[in-house]
Formats: C-alpha cells, sequence, structure tokens
C-alpha cells in the first residue's frame, strides 16, 4: 500500500530534481563529469562512460531478477519455497564472467594511464607551489612568478552581498598556458598537502611539501578552465580556487612578455628609505592577502587556534622577536615562514603594520634594509 | 569444548543497579552495553552531521565558521566509525555468537567487560575536545601529516583517545576468536557455523592485524608532534606520503572491518524470510576470506593522486577491480537465496533487502573508483563521499538496523512494533537516497569533499540532500522510540520468533537465560 503511494511522490522529486539541475544555468555542469578539453580528458570521459554502462547493465540484470523475485515468489502469493541451495557450475559461471568483464575494462584503462603519466617531450615547465591557502605558478622558463588568491569578496561569502557567477571559483591572477603545446606542471606544497585539480584538464594531483609531483596537458581549445584545492588543508580549503586560462600562442607570448617587464619593474631601490605612511599602506594590503587568514583583518586571531596579533607581546616587543618569527616562522605549527614568500619592501611593510595596526602603537617603522639584514 | 558443559550457575546473584553494569561479565549485558553506546554515538555523529548539512544547504557561510565546520566533518568521521558501527558489530557479536555457537557466554569475560568500559573514557576524551581552546580536531579523520599536526590541544587527547579504541577493538576481537575457537558446541564444525560468526572470525582477524598499525602511525604522529622525530616531516628526512601508506594499510581493512558482519548478518536474515537455506553457503566463506585477503593488498587506491610510480597504479588497481569478484558472487548468492523462496517483508527482512540494492549501487561505484585514470577525476571528490555512504550507511548501518529488528524479540521477549517498523524502514529508505544519491552528481560535476562553502552551480544538489539528510536524520529518532519501546513490552515472542529462522539461537527461550547455553546443544 505504502509503497504504492511512496513511489509517484519519489519519482516526481527526483524527476524534479533532475528538471532542476538541466535548467540550472550551469547545465553543463548538471549530472555528469565535463568531457574537457583535452585528448586526454575525453579518454577519461569515455572510460567512466563505459564502466558506467557496465555498472548499469550488471545492475539491470541482477536487480531485475531480484525484483521479479520479490513480486512473484512472495508467501502471500502462495510460493512454496524450493530447497536447492547449492551449484558449482554458477558459482564457477559468476566468478568467471566477472573477471574476463574487468579484464575488458582493464585494458583500456591501462592504455589511457600509460599516457597520462607520460610527461616526457614538454615545451614549457610550470612549478605549482600550494600554500595555505593560495597558489603560486613559476614560469621555470621565462623566469617569473606569481602568487594566485581567491578574489571573491568577503561579503558574497559572508551573504551580505550578492553571489557572483564564478563565486569561489576566480582568482586575481590566473595560470596562463598556451593552447596546443605540451604544458608540464611540477606540483608541490610549502605547508601541508594540497592537491591541484582541473575537471576539463582531467588533471588531479597532490602537493606535497618536500616533494615533486609531475603531470601535463595539452589543452586545445582557448578558454578558461576552473577548479580548486582538492585536499584538505586547513580552515580555508574551500577557498583555494584554481583558474586556467589558455589563450592562443600568440596571446601567450605577449602575456609572457608584459609579467616579465612587470617582474623587472618591481625589482626595488634597496637602499630606499620609506616613510611611515608608505609603509603602513603598503603593509595593509601586504596583511591583508598574506596574514588576515589566520590572524584576521581585525588582528583579533581565532582563539586557540591563530594567535591575537592586537596587543600580543610578540608584535609591540622587541622588533628582532617579531621579525624573526615572521621570516622564519614557527615549525609544527600553521605559522609559515615568509622569508621565501615575500619581498624586503613587503615584510619591512607587513611588519611595521602589525606594530601599529589596531591599537598596536609601537610608533616603531622597520626599514626593508633592516629586513634584509635579519634574513 | 568440554568447557562449556561444566560451566556452574552458582553466580546467578549479582549487584544491582549501576553496579551491576560496571561489573558485569556477561556477554549479554555486555552486548546491551555496546548496542546501547552505539546508539548514543550514532545520535551524537548525526548531530553532526545534521551541522554539516545545515551549513551546506545553501552557498556562503550561514551556521558556523570553516574551522568549525571542519571539526565537524573530522569528528563526524571518527565518531561514526569508531563509535557507532564498530561498537554495534561488537555488541551484536557479545550477543549472538555464544547463542549461535551454543556456548554458556564469551571466552574472556573480564576481559569482555574491560574492552567495553573503556570505550566511554575514550570517547569522554575525544569529544571534550570539542570544548578545549582551538577546539576539536579538524584535520580529517585520515590524519594526514602535516596537516593533523597543526591541531592545537586537541592533538594528544585524540591519539590516546584512537590507543584506547584500538585496545578496546584488539581485545573485543581476540575474545571473538578465542570463543569462536573454543567454545562451539559438539558438532558445530567451522563449515557448519552461521554465517555470522564465520564473518565476524574473519573481521577478528582483520582487527588484530590493523589496529596496532594505526596505533603505531597515530604514536609516530604523536613523537612528531612532541619528541622532535621526523617520521613524517621532509624537511627532517621523513616522508608525509609514509604516513598515508600506513594508515591506508589499516584504513582498507578497516572498511572490511565495517562490512563483513553486516554480510553475516543479511546472510542471516535473508534465508529466514524467504524460506529457504542460503544458496552457496560455502562460497560464502569463500569470498569472505578472499575479500579480507585482498583487503590487504588494496589500500593504494586511496592515494592515486599522491604521486605513485605507474607499476603501483597499475597493481593497485587492478587488485582493486578483483574484489568485485568475490563480491559479486556474495550479491549473486543472496538474489539465488530469495529465488523461488517463499518470502514475506518483515522490517527485517526489508533492511535486508534494502542492503542487497544499496550496498550493491555503492559497490558499483567503488568499481568505478578502481578504474585509476578516472579516480582522478572523482578522488576527493562527493563522488567518495557517496560511494562510501552508501556503503556504510545503506551497507553497514542498515544491516546493524535489520539485525536489531531481526534479533530484539529473542533479546527481549517483545515483539516490536511492525507497522513502526516498516515505516522506520520506508522514511529511512527513500530520504537517505535523497541524500546520497544527488552527491554522485556533485562529485561527478567536480564538488571536492570538506568544504564548507561551494560554487553557486552546485547549489540545487546540495539542497536536496540536505532536506534528505534532515529527514533521514529525524526518522532515527523513531528508531529508538521503537527499541525502547520494545524493551519496555509487546506482543510476547515466541521461541523460534520467525517462521523460517534456523539456527541455535532460536531454540532458546525469548528471552534467553542469563547464561545462554549451559549445556551444550548437540549439533547434527
Ligand atoms: C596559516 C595560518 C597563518 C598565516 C597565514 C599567518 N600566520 Fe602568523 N601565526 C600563525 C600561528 C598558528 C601562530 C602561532 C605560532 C605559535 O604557536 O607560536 C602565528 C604567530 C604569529 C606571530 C606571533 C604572535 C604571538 O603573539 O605569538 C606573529 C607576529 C605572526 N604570526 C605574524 C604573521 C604575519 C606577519 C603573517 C603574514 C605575513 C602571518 N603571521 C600569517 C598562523 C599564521
Ligand atoms: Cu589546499
Amino acid at each position: 500500500m505504502l509503497v504504492r503511494k511512496l513511489i509517484p511522490w519519489l519519482s516526481r522529486l527526483l524527476g524534479g530534481s533532475l528538471l532542476l539541475a538541466a535548467n540550472s544555468a550551469y547545465a553543463e555542469y548538471g549530472l555528469n563529469l565535463p568531457q574537457g578539453v583535452t585528448e586526454i580528458s575525453r579518454e577519461v570521459y569515455d572510460l567512466h562512460m563505459l564502466i558506467f554502462w557496465i555498472c548499469v547493465v550488471i545492475g539491470a540484470v541482477v536487480f531485475g531478477v531480484m525484483l521479479y523475485s520479490i513480486f512473484h515468489h512472495r508467501k502471500s502469493k502462495g510460493a512454496k519455497a524450493a530447497q536447492f541451495h547449492e551449484s558449482t557450475t554458477v558459482e564457477i559461471i559468476w566468478t568467471v564472467v566477472p573477471i574476463l568483464i574487468l579484464v575488458a575494462m582493464a585494458i583500456p584503462a591501462t592504455k589511457t594511464l600509460l599516457k597520462m603519466e607520460d610527461v616526457a617531450n614538454a615545451d614549457i615547465t610550470i612549478k605549482i607551489t600550494g600554500y595555505q591557502w593560495k597558489w603560486r605558478y613559476d614560469y621555470l622558463d621565462q623566469n617569473f612568478g606569481f602568487y594566485s588568491v581567491l578574489s571573491t569578496p568577503r561579503e558574497q561569502i559572508e551573504n551580505t552581498a550578492d553571489k557572483s557567477e564564478h563565486y569561489l571559483r576566480e582568482v586575481d591572477r590566473p595560470l596562463v598556458v598556451p593552447v596546443g603545446t605540451k604544458v608540464r606542471f611540477l606540483i608541490t606544497s610549502n605547508d601541508v598537502i594540497h592537491a591541484w585539480g582541473v575537471p576539463d584538464l582531467a588533471i588531479k594531483k597532490d602537493a606535497i611539501p618536500g616533494f615533486i609531483n609531475e603531470v601535463w596537458t595539452l589543452i586545445e581549445t582557448p578558454g578558461t578552465y576552473r577548479g580548486q584545492c582538492v585536499e584538505l588543508c586547513g580552515k580555508d580549503h574551500g577557498y583555494m580556487p584554481v583558474v586556467v586560462e589558455a589563450k592562443s600562442i600568440e596571446d601567450y607570448q605577449l602575456w609572457v612578455g608584459e609579467q616579465q617587464a612587470l617582474a623587472l619593474a618591481s625589482t626595488e631601490d634597496p637602499d630606499k628609505v620609506w616613510t611611515a605612511d608608505e609603509l603602513m599602506a603598503k603593509g595593509e594590503q601586504v596583511y591583508a592577502t598574506n596574514c588576515a587568514a589566520c590572524h584576521m583583518a581585525g588582528g583579533e586571531g581565532v582563539p586557540g587556534a591563530f594567535p591575537a596579533l592586537k596587543g600580543s607581546k610578540i608584535a609591540t616587543g622587541p622588533i628582532a622577536d617579531h621579525s624573526n618569527i615572521v621570516l622564519h616562522g614557527k615549525a609544527g605549527t600553521a605559522m609559515a615562514a615568509f622569508a621565501a614568500q615575500l619581498s624586503d619592501s613587503e615584510l619591512a611593510a607587513v611588519i611595521t603594520y602589525e606594530r601599529n595596526a589596531w591599537g598596536n602603537n609601537t610608533g616603531d617603522s622597520i626599514q626593508p634594509s633592516q629586513v634584509k639584514a635579519a634574513r | 569444548m568440554s568447557t562449556a558443559t561444566t560451566h556452574d550457575a552458582h553466580h546467578e546473584h549479582q549487584p544491582s543497579g549501576i553496579m551491576r553494569w560496571l561489573t558485569t561479565t556477561n556477554h549479554k549485558d555486555i552486548g546491551t552495553l555496546y548496542l546501547l553506546f552505539s546508539l548514543l554515538m550514532f545520535f551524537i555523529g548525526g548531530a553532526m552531521a545534521m551541522i554539516i548539512r545545515a551549513e551546506l544547504f545553501q552557498p556562503g557561510l550561514q551556521m558556523v565558521n570553516p574551522d568549525f565546520f571542519n571539526q565537524m566533518t573530522t569528528m563526524h568521521a571518527l565518531v561514526m566509525i569508531f563509535g557507532a558501527v564498530m561498537p554495534a558489530f561488537v555488541g551484536l557479536a557479545n550477543w549472538l555468537v555464544p547463542m549461535m555457537i551454543g556456548a554458556p557466554d564469551m571466552a574472556l569475560p573480564r576481559m569482555n567487560n574491560w574492552s567495553f568500559w573503556i570505550l566511554p573514557f575514550a570517547f569522554l576524551m575525544l569529544l571534550a575536545t570539542l570544548f578545549m581552546p582551538g577546539g576539536a580536531p579538524a584535520g580529517g579523520w585520515t590524519l594526514y601529516p602535516p596537516l593533523s599536526l597543526q591541531t592545537g590541544m586537541a592533538f594528544p587527547f585524540l591519539i590516546f583517545a584512537i590507543h584506547m579504541m584500538g585496545m578496546s577493538s584488539i581485545m573485543g576481537a581476540i575474545n571473538v576468536v578465542v570463543t569462536i575457537f573454543n567454545m562451539r558446541a559438539p558438532g558445530m564444525t567451522f563449515m557448519k557455523m552461521p554465517l555470522f560468526v564465520w564473518t565476524w572470525l574473519i573481521t577478528a582477524y582483520l582487527l588484530i592485524a590493523t589496529m596496532p598499525v594505526l596505533a603505531g602511525s597515530v604514536t609516530m604522529l604523536l613523537t612528531d608532534k612532541f619528541f622532535n622525530t621526523s617520521f613524517f616531516n621532509a624537511a627532517g628526512g621523513g616522508d608525509p606520503v609514509m604516513f598515508q601508506h600506513i594508515f591506508w594499510f589499516f584504513g582498507h581493512p578497516e572498511v572490511y572491518i565495517l562490512i563483513l558482519p553486516a554480510f553475516g548478518i543479511v546472510s542471516q536474515i535473508i534465508p529466514t524470510f524467504a524460506r529457504k537455506p542460503l544458496f552457496g553457503y560455502s562460497s560464502m566463506v569463500y569470498a569472505t576470506a578472499s575479500i579480507a585477503f585482498l583487503s590487504f593488498i588494496v589500500w593504494g587506491h586511496h592515494m592515486f593522486t599522491v604521486g605513485m610510480p605507474i607499476k603501483g597504479e597499475l597493481f593497485y588497481m587492478y587488485a582493486t577491480m578483483l574484489i568485485a569478484v568475490p563480491t559479486g558472487v556474495k550479491v549473486f548468492n543472496w538474489v539465488s537465496t530469495m529465488w523461488k523462496g517463499s518470502m514475506t517483508f518483515e522490517t527485517p527482512m526489508l533492511f535486508a533487502v534494502a542492503f542487497v540494492f544499496l550496498f550493491t549501487i555503492g559497490g558499483f561505484s567503488g568499481l568505478m573508483l578502481a578504474i585509476t585514470p578516472v579516480d582522478f577525476q572523482y578522488q576527493e571528490t562527493y563522488f567518495v563521499v557517496a560511494h562510501f555512504h552508501y556503503v556504510l550507511v545503506t551497507g553497514a548501518i542498515f544491516a546493524i538496523m535489520a539485525a536489531v529488528y531481526y534479533w530484539i524479540p529473542k533479546w527481549t521477549g517483545n515483539m516490536y512494533d511492525e507497522k513502526l517498523g516498516k515505516l522506520h524502514f520506508w522514511i529511512s529508505c527513500i530520504s537517505v537516497n535523497v541524500l546520497f544519491f544527488p552527491q554522485h552528481f556533485l562529485g561527478l560535476a567536480g564538488m571536492p569533499r570538506r568544504i564548507p562553502d561551494y560554487a553557486v552551480q552546485f547549489t540545487e544538489f546540495n539542497m536536496i540532500s540536505s532536506i534528505g539528510g534532515f529527514v533521514f536524520g529525524l526518522s532515527q529518532l523513531m528508531f529508538a522510540y521503537i527499541v525502547f519501546k520494545t524493551i519496555r513490552g509487546g506482543a510476547k515472542a515466541t521461541d523460534q520468533v520467525w517462521e523460517g529462522a534456523h539456527g541455535l539461537e532460536w531454540t532458546l527461550p525469548s528471552p534467553p537465560p542469563y547464561h545462554s547455553f549451559t549445556t551444550a546443544p548437540e549439533v547434527k
């Protein structure tokens, strides 16, 4: 009785949900793996569909037999129980047949896997480093690199502003690669394990501190492909997106030129003496992108996990201790060594900022030359 | 085996009140304690799941901050695995193994008492971390370093809690093994043992083999954090991936620890309600043993993305695919048992049949996950979450519920309320699919697991999943109500309880005497 009432309800619910998904503005993402934009990603998609249909067919047979039995071999329909309980023949059949199916499945899977792992003959190598909670991309052949940080505004996350189309999957500076070129990625991490992944490229690889993993891709169509960190890496694991922009070779070359010029322009005069205001302004910006995730924008920290810098003994005590922890971090905690991540002026600015913001009014200002000496 | 017959019954007298439960060495009392403890943990872990689903109802942060969200996912898993499912199975083993093999009690009753009473303290310690500065562990139940080493004050409590749970499990497992080897009634040969006993025997070996490995790996974490060792610290010459190898060497057999007893339960229930002997008894035993063996050589499939050599990836892919064979044999045997039976569908049978359906769906997604090149796409997404909840919730937990409905008339002497039981089944069965089925789609579309907030294209399915979750969560209150109602009273159960039931436990009165078989029965 109950069953008969519930089944239509269930089918309406499921049907409704499928419709919902189909109608949504992101229908291509709806229900299935994306086919992606590389030869490999399409092969992976085909394998996925193959194994899926194998499961559907086996499922249809097994569940079909079971349902038939459930409806016909009931006591209420007067079914008398047979007493057979053994048959070596059928046991052998249903051991051997699945093995054959598995072998048939393993062959194409092995072929694709071998292709995926063949990183030889890449034209470009890019090093990807995971940080809590951002990515760094270094173009090893062209000598420049940059950090890539979530660009979704805080207000959208806290629901005080409408969410944009690429909510949580947008960054300040995407990774840019040329189409039609075999690109090799060297993936590692600076702190905990992260994983770098983009479904459209069928890539997912762990970023492990102290180890370097290799993957490659060859994108065929220009476009923007999005993913995110896929290995739990702490508080803001959900907020470290991956955005890859594939450009035509010419556009890519132009872009590389710009980046190199930018890198050159930003090399700074090490002897420049900065005013307190300059340091504070730069410091606030450096703090927001590098420190606020843990120590919070107002310097209040997260009790028990990340110490407050507002009124902290270190941030208001001797400068040497303060710059020591910022430069060299603290082993065994989430406080990373920032000496390698930030430039002298950025470090000077952020330390100055921490010593004077939120009522920490120590009045100290630290010059890049002092940081250089402390390195 | 003769010890069983000479066991004297003079200590019928027992302390009353709380002391009875603290000092009891009786397999039924301890079984009850385990089962009630498991029920409590099921609700605590379930409450955490409700928080998770509430936060995920919409994109954006509504209820909790990301750090607390991570604490919830971590604790939900630890509580459900070590607090709800494992103790429930140990509780069932305590109640049933002696009755099924014709013994008066477990072989090592005092150790039995101890292995239970360690657990409340372990979980007190684990749950207390929620109230410590910095909160509970938030690095995932898999405890991967270096992240897990960033845990604050909670860290040593977590490690010691795991040590205690491990000790409890090992003692429970030893007890099962010793009981089965030494206390079988005359004529109860190995190949006559009920499948529940068989699957538990094999599970016990898995526990004894793997829990010490877990203990070792978490001890290494402890020394890395507090005593400057560098087992898992690359900067000190260690290897963070080594932890994952050691952990999953425990972790993969662990997932079979969570499912083999469920296979046993279902293999008891289906023949009863099909009124037909289990099809392929001996192939069931061999299939269980092969699954247990294979479970030791497939751990790498949890780690396909760490960057293994290609030979390793291929080996783990093939070995993992092989598990589908004995698992398939089991499913085919259950279906053949139903075939041409004379079936009725009381609540235990409903749960058992749903188990076969839904566990098989979890098995299919497991087979998909075995295919390494495609696993790269599925790994660490909601597809994996859907997969393991199909095998653990509609697998392990549905089997536990089936077992409770099936044996509670025997345990209490009272029939449960069949109408309510069926209602509980239908609501659970539908809502659990609304909860977990859409998660397959989310995973395929690329939503990672363990995130508190998500891109907008994942909204619809998350909403549906959360609604299913709330209904499933609430409907479990019904289960608790039915259980306590049955304990307090109800229609009197006969000794055999079910028309088609066979086995020694059904020859005892309902409820059975305090010491199950004081004279060993003769098994033909
Ligand atoms: C991933 C989280 C994280 C980030 C990002 C982070 N910190 Fe920290 N920080 C910590 C933790 C954890 C500690 C506490 C270490 C300890 O146990 O002593 C800490 C401690 C400190 C201290 C010492 C405070 C005290 O009173 O003990 C200072 C100063 C500091 N951090 C500055 C910074 C600066 C500057 C940045 C940005 C460039 C930064 N931190 C970014 C996690 C972080
Ligand atoms: Cu990350």
